[in-house]
């Protein structure tokens, strides 16, 4: 079944997919390219939908590229078609319909799933979780109406959601079972600024709350019962996390384990022609002592550039991309670079009298920067994946009483001067 | 609607028909013009969608605003006097026959 005609078969048509037929074709690679997407429309962002109520029914121009990209380049999109299994003896998928496609090189790119709210009543009409164009135009359109708002998952995506429902004027809560804000993703010191800016706005924020069950009034929700007792609701969304898609690869016989296992060129450990990218891979990374699994834009678009090179045959080294992410909340613009976890030292820097919206948060382990987060201060965000990228490492010594962007000019100057 | 000519960085000019209202980025972007990468999706986040206004243009184009302007100091190509980031330039009819230069690296 296999062969060099087979081509390339990519699972999945979100950012990590589109990314990989881009690099494929930017790079050379004449042989067939087949992407799934399961949803019936062109790949889109998903980065907006989170953003701002979103309620026109042809969709607010997310595409990430016309259907004229696709036309031009010869690469055979199937929209609303999804691979229903994958048999890596023969190099060939089965698709929901039952045709069989042969493969040279498989590229899985599928994402992962919303975990599911498991409270009685989470299945009442006026509770929604985002994922797809599709959620986002129904909790758009709920939002033109809704009153009272409880947001379930004081994570990113509820965030900027419930400043989108406060902006719409609605009363917001959020409420979060950990006992603070992005626990596992933002330092301490971070999350204190950012809890306060949106509890200013006049977002009522629960921590360290649990949801005990979602009560409904024939079949749509009324109210929320916590373990701070009931809060009104006519619409509650939740984002408690995702879950990658790996059962296709799973039930394949490959290595999985919370996502797809691959090596630092993006292959699966069981199988070489097969690769896996974006939210649904666990990868090996310079700045991470064990695997990693990612959920971000940069880490798409980053992993499925290397694999289209890769398979197109031009150089790629090992994926060693710097992780770096963002969320606009309202007001506030959240960016991080670099990894945080297992940083010993932090200092935080305050913008001054005219910037009192900044905040940066430094994180260094082993005297060596490794993360930096920012509030509404995108230059100092970009300087630091300019330094975190570059030798020598920034020390604390380096910070003392400066920014990376100070640190970051200076440096430049010199090496103009050299 | 007004044509925008995207010159990439081996002379190489791609004339895009953009729709008024929309920014440069997006016309870049939706037309398939490679080098604007735009990880970001026009969010004044990234500096990924760094061009060099023409000198013809610049002073039709204007200047950065304020946050982009820091932004343009940490650009992956050299920032020159012209530079802009395309996500923040919106497009209209007096724009029409802009030409913008798009650098070596966006990354």
């Amino acid at each position: 079944m296999s062969g060099t005609n087979a081509g390339v078969v990519v699972v999945g048509g979100g950012q990590a997919g589109f990314s990989v037929v881009q690099a494929l074709r930017g790079a050379g690679y004449e042989g067939p390219v087949t992407v799934f997407a399961d949803e019936p429309r062109l790949p889109y962002q998903r980065p907006p939908l989170s953003k701002k109520a979103h309620t026109e029914p042809e969709g607010p121009g997310v595409d990430l590229v016309p259907e004229s990209f696709y036309r031009e380049r010869d690469i055979d999109l199937r929209l609303g078609e999804y691979v229903a299994a994958l048999d890596t003896a023969a190099c060939a998928v089965t698709t929901g319909s039952g045709e069989r496609v042969p493969y040279e090189h498989l590229v899985l790119a599928t994402g992962a799933r919303n975990r599911p709210l498991p409270v009685p009543g989470a299945e009442l009409a006026g509770v929604h979780a985002l994922r797809s164009l599709d959620d986002a135009l129904t909790i758009g359109r709920a939002l033109t109406t809704a009153r009272d708002v409880v947001v379930v998952g004081g994570g990113f995506i509820g965030l900027e959601l419930a400043q989108v429902a406060q902006a719409g004027g609605a009363r917001v809560t959020v409420v979060e079972l950990a006992d603070r804000l992005l626990s596992r993703a933002v330092s301490p010191q971070l999350e204190e600024h950012l809890r306060e800016r949106h509890e200013r706005d006049g977002i009522r924020i629960l921590t360290g709350t649990a949801i005990e069950q979602i009560e409904g009034k024939d079949g749509q929700v009324h109210q929320v019962v916590t373990g701070q007792g009931p809060l009104p609701a006519d619409l509650v969304v939740y984002g408690i996390g995702a879950t990658p898609r790996d059962e296709l690869a799973r039930e394949a016989g490959l290595a999985v384990d919370d996502g797809v296992i691959v090596d630092e060129q993006l292959r699966s450990v069981s199988d070489p022609r097969v690769f896996a990218v974006g939210d649904c891979a666990r990868h090996p990374h310079p700045h991470a002592d064990g695997l990693i699994r990612l959920e971000s834009v940069q880490n798409a678009i980053d992993q499925g550039a290397l694999v289209g090179r890769r398979i197109a045959g031009g150089a790629a080294g090992p994926y060693e991309s710097l992780p770096w992410f963002w969320s606009d909340q309202g007001p506030v613009k959240l960016q991080i670079a670099g990894l945080r976890a297992s940083t010993d030292e932090v200092r935080v820097v305050p913008g001054d009298s005219d910037t009192p919206e900044r905040l940066a948060v430094y994180a260094f382990r082993d005297e060596r920067l490794v993360a930096v987060e920012t509030l509404n201060w995108p230059a100092e965000h970009l300087a630091a994946r300019r330094l975190l990228q570059q030798n020598p490492p920034v020390s604390p010594a380096d910070l003392a009483g400066s920014t990376l962007g100070a640190l970051a000019r200076a440096r430049r100057r010199k090496e103009v001067r050299a | 609607m007004p044509i925008v000519i995207f010159e990439l960085p081996d002379g190489t000019q791609r004339k895009v028909t953009a729709d008024s209202g929309t920014v440069l980025m997006r016309a870049a972007v939706s037309n398939g013009v490679d080098g604007i990468v735009a990880e970001c999706g026009g969010n004044a986040s990234c500096a990924t969608c760094h061009v060099y206004v023409d000198d013809r243009h610049s002073d039709l184009v204007g200047p950065p605003n304020d946050v982009e302007d820091e932004m343009l100091d940490f650009t992956a190509a050299e920032r020159r006097p012209t530079s802009r980031l395309s996500c923040q330039v919106q497009v209209s009819d007096a724009l029409d026959g802009l030409v913008v230069h798009i650098p070596e690296e966006q990354v």
